[in-house]
């Protein structure tokens, strides 16, 4: 070889922000989601509830789980109405306590998501081990788990996570049920919806497993959990992440359910599901905003993530359809 | 046929003997059933009574073997926290939990299929739109808004139906029914919509995706190229076939109704096993809870028994041992 | 020709509108008729319009799609404007229809009985027994052994050939005058495919009955059509009896076609190949359709369509003249 017909190799720069940005731009799932005006509007209220979850005690006129901060003499005030002893006006009213409904709402989804996201890491984490170790070793314990998870699956989760939370509290001493109550929470919905995941995983992990590459992996003596990591994992991603979104709703709806029937998050740490059960009592009185806000944002959330969820559902398995 | 009923029933009893197996754990091994039973003053003679009463001194097998002969026997204990037998309660109770699944169910299923149907043989037509929008909504309300809801527009507003309790009930051979006076029929109305409302709109969108499915295939396509008449394509062929995949949901559907009557009977105060079941996980009631959780399998094991025979019954295809051969 | 034939296609032209309000032209000027007891074969690549056409003639256009242009006669009388009621009454009735998958096309929930009994009564005024009756008959007709016994099993229970047969039944039960069979044998095993040709075979010659029938199989063609219609990108090219089509053809695109098949008999050691695709709907060139793809095309192929013209025993819509059409030698793809 001559030194003139050495060209110069190309420079393979790496593609700058701006160029990664259009190219994910130009996805198909953004593609998608630009053209579904329904999915933007849930994306946005999700990411507001997300910010004010986040930001609550900085944003929120009051705290009102402080009882210093409180005063009788403003409560069941009627949304953006003066109060009649102070003047004071509550964009949301209050409600008994003098508590601004507004920062309730506030604090009780900071309670609601976090249990929510806790829940789905919980039983994604599970379920995804689960899954993959059945698929892949496959064997009695494959079937150890599957019909736990079959049998599991006959009863609603609502149910189960009513059970295992029950069941938790016995073993519990009474003087830090209060402390524990969101970590059992957490647990019980969390262990309730693992089969999800698990079903999932499973079946694609047995079709994966069986291909040339796995194959390959396994023969050139890679450990199998890093073939699981490495291989089978990012194939289910996209499935486990539609049931995950499905999931924040389902959870966030266990979490206000349970809280609502009085066994889910204690007094002093309320939900949105408290909210809604102690704004329940005002309805015959009149004051409906101190119940028709807090259901109203749980709607809304619930909501917005299930049409995210079915969105991604779609984008990500258009066959589903 | 005999093979198949054998085997499904193997599997209900193993399934029975699991739930029975976590119930009796929780019930023998959380807190100290001794100590809860005779109360913190007994002297060791009670609690020595009250040991050999509940078998403990025995090694476990027989303990559990005694446990499930004493459910079998309808006998589950007594509750801790209202100090009477746990059948008597459940007993007293499970009238207005059945009544209420009843109505949900039947509500459920003919709303839902009925909106399944129309909406996926009208796909564009407005009140089609409407339907699916709702139903979507629907999916994500939870069942305790949907009652609340009911509550405030129909009892506090306007003010034509009761808001909680059973009204007046009618003692029929020791079953309290409500169905037959009318404040009964009345009380039934709003807690009826609030738990057959989600499983209504499953239903409902199940039903229609299924029979778009129908639909396209090329056994409905041939029925058209034989000129049938719409309505024996679309409820003769069309119809039929899109349920039998409605009829395995409509099982765990059913049993569903059970767990949703629990927050059901809260919202409505409704006199039911589930207001009994969430006042004994508040209370730690470990005999409740574990009889509850008995019951609770059982009904759901049976209702999945007879959705596979049902489904045995429709679908010819499960019924090929009976078939001439194959030519 | 004193009698009106029995069906006749005029200028049919089949568009499925598309979302973004792009018209597709699926058929595009289909003429054709046929006589009694004729058999005329549709043959043509997947997506030549070959099943759109025998849809639009039994009424049976998936939506969007619809008849855009053109008529369609059952003896005379049109039938492409009939309301529902009344186009119902001649599916079925008067026109029967065979698909092609055998094992999807019947109702797996009702014994074939109940599926015959359903049809039969639909169309003739009959009591249940006589019926029952009839279907027997019809499956005796079809060849189905122990018809008598066989009413009352389900389609599973059926092999896939057996299946067919009762799928051909199905179609007959009210006598109709024409059956459009829709790739009849396709899904089938080879052997029982000459079965299920045979029956047709002879249920066509003792019922007078007239058959269209759709394949992409020159061998069916071969042993069952009189006639044979060539179909390309929505248009017929070619259309004249079967002998004169297949050992004769004229246009270059049938040519092409006939280049393609394997033939034991012939002495040439490869198959010859069509360059190129058929071209999707929504980019069918002006001219003629095939111009892309022919050997001798000609500057006024491009842009002109041409229309069908006799040429021998059969009609042919080329710019070539005769005397080239009649060439044996011509060249019928771009050399390689």
């Amino acid at each position: 070889m001559t030194e003139t017909s050495a060209a110069p190799a190309p420079v393979r720069t790496r593609p700058s922000l701006r160029e990664r940005i259009a190219a994910a731009w130009d996805s198909d799932i953004a593609y998608s989601f630009r053209h579904s005006p329904v999915t933007i509007v849930a994306a946005v209220i999700v990411l507001l509830l997300l910010f004010g979850a986040i930001f609550g005690p900085w944003i929120a006129p009051q705290n009102p789980f402080d009882p210093g901060s409180l005063n009788l003499m403003e409560g069941k005030t009627a949304p953006l109405t003066p109060n009649m002893f102070t003047g004071k006006t509550f964009l949301l009213g209050t409600d008994d306590q003098g508590r601004d409904v507004f920062s309730t709402i506030l604090y009780g989804s900071r309670v609601s998501l976090f249990v929510g996201f806790a829940a789905v890491a919980f039983s994604m984490v599970l379920g995804v081990t689960l899954g993959l170790i059945a698929g892949y070793r496959g064997g009695w314990l494959d079937s150890v788990i599957m019909r736990t998870a079959d049998i599991q699956l006959t009863f609603e989760s609502l149910l189960v996570a009513l059970m295992i939370f029950g069941f938790t509290r016995t073993l519990i001493p009474p003087g830090s049920q209060n402390e524990l109550a969101v970590p059992v929470l957490i647990l019980a919905i969390g262990l309730a919806e693992w089969p999800q995941y698990a079903r999932t995983v499973r079946g694609v992990t047995m079709v994966e497993r069986n291909k040339e590459y796995v194959q390959a992996a396994r023969v050139i003596g890679l450990h199998p959990a890093i073939i699981m990591m490495r291989h089978v994992l990012p194939n289910v991603l996209g499935p486990v992440l539609v049931i995950a979104t499905l999931g924040l709703a389902l959870a966030i709806i266990a979490e206000a359910t349970l809280s609502f029937l009085g066994v889910g998050v204690p007094p002093t740490q309320p939900s949105l599901g408290t909210l809604i059960r102690v704004g329940q009592e005002y309805i015959v009185s009149g004051e409906w905003w101190i119940l028709l806000f807090p259901a109203v944002t749980l709607l809304a959330l619930a909501l917005a993530v299930n049409l995210l969820g079915d969105w991604l559902r779609d984008v990500l398995n258009p066959k589903l359809r | 046929m005999i093979a198949f009923l054998i085997r499904r029933i193997a599997q209900a009893v193993l399934v029975m003997l699991v739930v029975g197996f976590v119930a009796f754990s929780m019930f023998r091994f959380v807190g100290d059933p001794v100590s809860i039973m005779v109360g913190q003053e007994a002297t060791a003679a009670d609690r020595a009574a009250m040991a050999e009463r509940l078998g403990i001194d025995r090694p476990f097998p027989v303990q559990f073997a005694r446990f499930v002969g004493n459910a079998l026997n309808g006998d589950f204990g007594i509750s801790y926290r209202v100090g009477r037998p746990v059948m008597d309660l459940i007993q007293e109770r499970l009238p207005a939990t059945l009544e209420l699944a009843l109505c949900a169910a039947m509500f459920a299923l003919v709303f839902g299929i009925g909106a399944g149907v129309y909406t996926a043989l009208h796909r564009d037509g407005a009140l089609s739109h409407a339907a699916m929008t709702l139903s979507l909504i629907g999916v994500s309300l939870p069942t305790f808004l949907i009652g609340i809801g009911l509550i405030f527009l129909f009892s506090v507003e306007l003010n034509w139906l009761p808001s909680f309790g059973r009204g007046q009930v009618v003692d029929v051979g020791g079953w309290k029914s409500g169905f037959l006076t009318q404040s009964g029929l009345r009380s039934l109305v709003l807690p009826t919509i609030t738990l057959g409302l989600f499983q209504m709109t499953l239903i409902m969108r199940l039903v229609r995706s299924e029979m778009l499915e129908v639909l396209r295939t090329d056994y409905i396509k041939f029925a058209r190229a034989r000129g049938l008449h719409d309505r024996a394509i679309h409820y003769g062929h069309a119809l039929k076939n899109t349920l039998i995949p409605v009829i395995t949901l409509m099982g765990i559907r059913l049993g569903s109704l059970v767990a949703f009557a629990i927050i059901t009977e809260t919202v409505f105060q409704w006199p039911g096993v589930g207001f009994l079941f969430v006042a004994s996980v508040q209370a730690v009631d470990v005999p409740m809870m574990a009889s509850y959780l008995v019951l609770v399998a059982a009904f759901f094991v049976v209702v999945n028994l007879v959705v596979d025979l049902a489904y045995y019954r429709v679908d010819p295809r499960l019924r090929t041992d009976h078939a001439t051969a194959r030519s | 020709m004193a009698e009106a034939p029995l069906l006749s296609v005029k200028d049919l032209v089949v568009e499925f509108p598309t979302r973004r309000g792009l018209v597709l032209r699926a058929v595009d000027g289909v003429s054709f008729e046929l006589r009694q007891g004729e058999v005329l074969g549709l043959v043509g690549e997947s997506g030549a319009g070959k099943s759109i056409t025998g849809a639009a003639v039994i009424g049976l256009l998936e939506p969007p799609g619809r008849i855009a242009g053109g008529e369609v006669r059952l003896k005379g009388e049109r039938i492409d404007q009939l309301d529902r009621g009344a186009m119902r009454r001649v599916r079925g009735g008067r026109i029967g229809m065979v698909f092609q998958d055998p094992l999807t096309s019947l109702n797996p929930l009702y014994t074939v009985g109940q599926q015959l009994v359903e049809t039969i009564q639909t169309h003739l005024p009959l009591s249940p027994a006589q019926a029952r009756q009839r279907a027997v008959d019809l499956l005796v007709e079809v060849g189905i052994p122990a018809a008598e016994r066989r009413i009352d099993s389900y389609p599973h229970e059926f092999s896939g050939g057996m299946r067919q047969r009762v799928i051909i039944a199905l179609a007959l039960a009210a006598e109709p005058e024409l059956v459009i069979a829709d790739e009849p044998t396709t899904a089938l095993d080879v052997s029982v495919q000459a079965q299920v040709i045979a029956v047709l075979k002879r249920l066509c010659r003792e019922k007078n009955m007239a058959i269209i029938l759709i394949t992409h199989d020159m061998g069916v063609i071969a042993e069952l059509a009189h006639r044979v219609a060539v179909m390309y990108a929505g248009r017929i090219v070619e259309i004249g009896p079967v002998r004169d089509v297949v050992k004769a053809p004229r246009h270059p695109y049938t040519r092409g076609l006939m280049g393609s098949i394997p033939d034991p008999a012939a002495e040439a050691d490869r198959l010859t190949q069509i360059p190129g695709a058929m071209p999707r709907l929504n980019a069918i060139p002006s001219g003629c359709a095939f111009n892309p793809r022919c050997a001798s095309v000609l500057d006024r192929c491009r842009r002109e369509r041409p229309s069908a013209r006799v040429v021998g025993s059969s009609e042919v819509a080329c710019w070539l003249d005769d005397e080239q059409l009649r060439r044996s030698d011509l060249q019928a793809v771009v050399a390689r």
